[in-house]
């Protein structure tokens, strides 16, 4: 595979930017959904994240990619190893796993390995996608066409943290904590609401209307194909610029404080709204939190809540099908009569 | 069409093919809409000879695999072998040539998907049978639509990612012999290509997209791409605007969405936009798409003072064949139909549609598939044994036996598509047609709980309309309903047979149908339009038996004050579920009705 496109060089779709920075600042978020028109680089952007991620510490000869910090998540085999000999860390890069349409389910769960069971009657269990996952990313493009005994499958893992595979007389639970990212064009097909639910942002984006954005995503698609690594290089700078301030964010995280009163403010939204449990209100308060990490704000105020409230709430409201409101509409009102009119991000 | 008009089309046909040729690894393909025929025969034949020789066409049956696209496990070499190896797809096979997709229309929308990931990553991502990897492909497709006016175009998806959009239909055997372009000139032009840059056209084609309302971006690209292809061909050493006017027109003005405001003033600006009533397609194309013969420079160049993107607006709206505003907005209505997979090839793929449900050990027979994968699963652990139990001379082989025969089960998919058919004649009006109304949009709410497809069919006048292909989007549903105006005859037998039709073409996709008749019964509109109450009846019949013949689902709602017998002997002539409406509220009405349809969906 080529080198991705630079991920400083997309031009605009500053929403799908800012909510992919979240989930990289804050993989608890729960994964991001892009959807949108036709050639408006969503694909690009999520392939463009995953060359800028840092290197993570993982525990060496592990393929869960066990973190060597957090010893109670760790899987049977590490745990298994650790009790004899003290185990080694190495730094990899982040995954970043393609789930591609046509894939089979024991591929994406794990299954019997054919190889080793043919050659030598063993039973062993070869890990599928979502070990591969596990502490990365899961891209799922046109998630919206995946079959529905995949996304079933796709929404316990995600929700559980946990894989567990019973079949072929195999019985394995490995741990497959991932960020699912999917991405989707509306108009080939909708997709469940269960699904949309557990994707933590939401966001939509559109071709860009003004001429000058254009013809730059033009100029800068047409050198990048023409020349990429001279085009990489031009960009490098820029590219560690965004991954040091991913850094930075990621350790300031833990130390940025919400209010009680940005609490409230957050209820109050999620109500005035209508939307279903509180899954919505604590992505809210994560976004901005995650948000307020990557500005360098020390406490989650109301300029991040109000910038997080669409990604984080428009695809929880409750919809009524013969409503033709836009959801973002919908949200946007909400944050205005909440925190006064402004400038919605 | 005239001969001048078809000539220029083929024309631009075959220029699309040299360029194309030109740059193959910029210009991807393109859909050539055309009926299998001489045309799209001439015109593949001009693609193979302009093309370099190593670049292959690798036709692609529209009922293709995933395991015989992407690749996967090759179980005779895996049997033979003892150990899993892999089999390279048509996809990976394909590298450096062309995918010619005929049926293009009726394609799978995954397998689509495949194909557009290939085109945009060039790789091909291989994650099945437990095993995985990653190929380069280079490739291009050409698709071939062979749809007819009233069924579904090629999937945008594909189109966004094809550079040429082009209409052979219609054209005769005398109009495509001009070969054109020697494969010697293109060759030449393959070599010049990479010095020559279109950086200057980026603007003035990024606006033109705008104005034409081509949303992405993708198309822009592709028009720039073209216009240097243009300028290599004709030995220019950067394009000019004659080029960028003829890759305009070639490249953006197919996917033109809106007619730009304020075009260049020109006499073919004085052409007025179709008439809604316009049958469309077969019009010709304003005149001067034949004075822009590829060879013919001058046409343009008459207007020197305009600024580019004006030029090449001049140029495109010029080339918008009349009518294809008109059939966009067709399309347009259609492009929100959610289109999930196993609409293709959906009688030949009955036995294995559905979404899969596993397997489970038993012998294969007719319609139940053998998975082969689980078999070798399952035969794997006892191959140690059976080994041993077998002479040495043949202990490589892997021993499957009968009781490791595992078979794909398949959950058949219970899409439903409801489809309205609304009576908004004067003598419906006057009863209830509000309340109709009212009752199709709480039955609307229930089918969106199902995710059932809805789709509206009114009659009035003398014809019954297609006011809302089959679509998941429930507001489109509601939109359709409340702009539908009462009053006129009741062309019963028309609003049945386009009932009929429609269910028709809903079961072909593999969905079921299920036909919701909300009229008072009263015909007096007869099938030749003729307003003779007898004839209107018994031809009403007669629809009535041919729905009964179709054993189509059908729910036959009275909205007349007081039931009637002929409606209910109707609705016994159509097999349907008669309910005559109480004096009710569209509440207790939509509860009646939910009520009836149960049992008769099964």
């Amino acid at each position: 595979m080529g080198q991705p496109f630079p991920f400083s060089a997309i031009v605009g779709q500053e929403e799908m930017k800012q909510a992919l920075l979240i989930a990289a600042v804050d993989a608890s978020i729960g994964g991001v959904m892009v959807f949108g028109d036709r050639g408006t680089g969503k694909s690009t952007a999520v392939r463009a994240l995953a060359a800028l991620l840092p290197p993570m510490s993982a525990n060496v000869g592990c393929v869960y990619a066990c973190d060597p910090a957090t010893e109670q998540q760790w899987c049977a085999d590490c745990r298994a190893r650790s009790e004899h000999t003290a185990l080694k860390a190495h730094r990899i890069p982040v995954p970043v796993v393609d789930l591609p349409l046509g894939a089979t389910e024991d591929r994406v769960v794990g299954a019997l390995d054919i190889e080793r069971a043919l050659a030598d009657g063993v039973k062993a269990f070869e890990p599928g996608l979502l070990a591969r996952a596990n502490r990365g990313f899961l891209y799922v493009d046109e998630v919206n066409l995946l079959e529905d005994h995949l996304v079933d499958l796709l929404i316990d893992v995600a929700a559980s943290g946990e894989n567990l595979v019973e079949r072929e007389g195999l019985s394995v639970r490995h741990p497959a904590r991932f960020v699912l990212i999917g991405s989707g064009n509306p108009e080939e097909g909708e997709l469940r609401p269960q699904l949309l639910d557990r994707f933590g942002l939401s966001v939509e984006v559109r071709t860009p209307t003004d001429l000058g954005a254009r013809v730059a995503v033009v100029r800068r698609r047409d050198d990048f194909e023409r020349d990429r690594t001279v085009f990489i290089e031009h960009w490098k700078k820029d590219d560690d610029r965004v991954r040091r301030h991913i850094v930075k964010a990621r350790a300031r995280l833990p130390a940025i404080g919400v209010p009680d009163s940005a609490l409230e403010r957050a209820a109050q939204l999620c109500m005035s709204l209508g939307t279903d449990g509180l899954r919505g209100e604590l992505t809210l308060v994560r976004a901005s939190r995650a948000l307020a990490a990557l500005a360098g704000d020390a406490v989650v105020g109301d300029d991040h809540l109000r910038r997080s409230a669409s990604m984080s709430l428009r695809h929880r409201l409750r919809r009524d099908p013969l409503d033709d409101t836009g959801s973002t509409a919908r949200v946007e009102r909400a944050v205005a009569q909440l925190f006064g009119p402004g400038t919605a991000a | 069409m005239s001969d001048a008009d078809d000539e220029a089309r083929w024309a631009d046909a075959a220029l699309a093919a040299a360029l194309i040729a030109i740059n193959p690894t910029g210009l991807r393909g393109a859909c050539i809409r055309a009926p299998h025929g001489h045309a799209r025969d001439r015109w593949l034949g001009l693609l193979r000879d302009y093309l370099p020789p190593v670049e292959p066409l690798r036709r692609v049956p529209v009922n293709v695999g995933d395991e015989r696209l992407l690749g996967g496990l090759d179980l005779a070499a895996t049997l033979g072998a003892g150990r899993a190896i892999a089999q390279r797809g048509i996809l990976a096979d394909a590298d450096g040539g062309f995918l010619v997709l005929p049926m293009a229309e009726r394609f799978n929308a995954s397998t689509l998907a495949h194909i557009a990931a290939v085109l945009d990553t060039d790789t091909v991502v291989l994650e099945r049978n437990g095993l995985a990897s990653r190929t380069p492909a280079r490739i291009g497709v050409i698709a071939l639509d062979e749809a007819g006016d009233d069924e579904e175009p090629v999937r945008a998806s594909l189109l966004d990612r094809l550079p040429f959009l082009i209409d052979l239909s219609g054209l005769r055997a005398k109009h495509v012999d001009a070969t054109v372009f020697d494969a010697d000139a293109i060759a030449l032009a393959r070599t010049r290509l990479a010095r020559i840059r279109g950086d200057d056209l980026c603007e003035a084609v990024c606006s033109v997209a705008m104005k034409l309302g081509v949303a992405s971006v993708r198309a822009s690209i592709m028009a720039i791409r073209a216009a240097c292809a243009l300028a290599a061909l004709h030995g220019r050493a950067q394009p000019t605007d004659q080029d960028a006017a003829c890759a305009v027109r070639l490249v953006l003005a197919p996917r033109a969405a809106v007619l730009p405001e304020q075009a260049a003033p020109s006499e073919t600006r004085s052409d007025p936009p179709p008439a809604p009533d316009e049958s469309g397609r077969n019009e010709p194309p304003p005149s001067t798409a034949g004075e822009s013969d590829p060879h013919d420079d001058g046409d343009e160049s008459d207007r020197p003072d305009m600024p580019l993107d004006e030029l090449l607006l001049a140029a495109t709206v010029a080339a918008i064949p009349r009518g294809l505003l008109q059939r966009l907005r067709v399309q347009d209505s259609g492009a929100s139909r959610a289109r999930t997979d196993g609409r293709a090839g959906a009688l030949r793929q009955s036995m294995r549609r559905g979404r899969p449900a596993g397997t489970r050990p038993g012998d294969p027979s007719a319609g139940i598939r053998l998975n082969l994968v689980e078999t070798l699963r399952a035969a794997a652990p006892w191959q140690p044994l059976r080994r041993a139990a077998r002479a040495p001379s043949l202990a490589r082989r892997v021993e499957i036996r009968r009781q490791d025969f595992h078979v794909t089960r398949y959950r058949q998919r219970t899409q439903t598509t409801t489809i309205f058919v609304v009576d908004a004649s004067g003598s419906s009006a006057i009863n209830r047609l509000a309340e109709a109304k009212g009752a199709v949009e709480l039955l609307l709410a229930d089918c969106y709980v199902r995710r059932d497809q809805v789709a509206v069919i009114g009659f009035r006048g003398t014809d019954a309309e297609l006011l809302l292909p089959p679509t998941r989007s429930l507001i489109r549903a509601k939109r359709s309903l409340a702009g539908l105006p009462g009053g006129g005859g009741t062309p019963l037998a028309a609003a049945i047979d386009a009932g009929i039709a429609l269910a028709e073409q809903v079961k072909r996709a593999g969905h079921s149908a299920t036909l919701v008749l909300l009229t008072d019964g009263r015909a007096n509109i007869a099938r030749d339009g003729s307003g003779n109450r007898e004839r209107a009846e018994s031809d009403a019949r007669a629809a009535a038996s041919r729905l009964r013949a179709a054993s189509i689902t059908t729910l036959f709602l009275d909205t007349s004050p007081r039931p009637q017998v002929a409606a209910a002997l109707l609705a016994a002539a159509m097999d349907a579920t008669y309910l005559p409406l109480p004096y009710a509220d569209a509440a207790s009405l939509s509860s009646v009705v939910k009520g009836a349809r149960a049992p008769a969906r099964r």
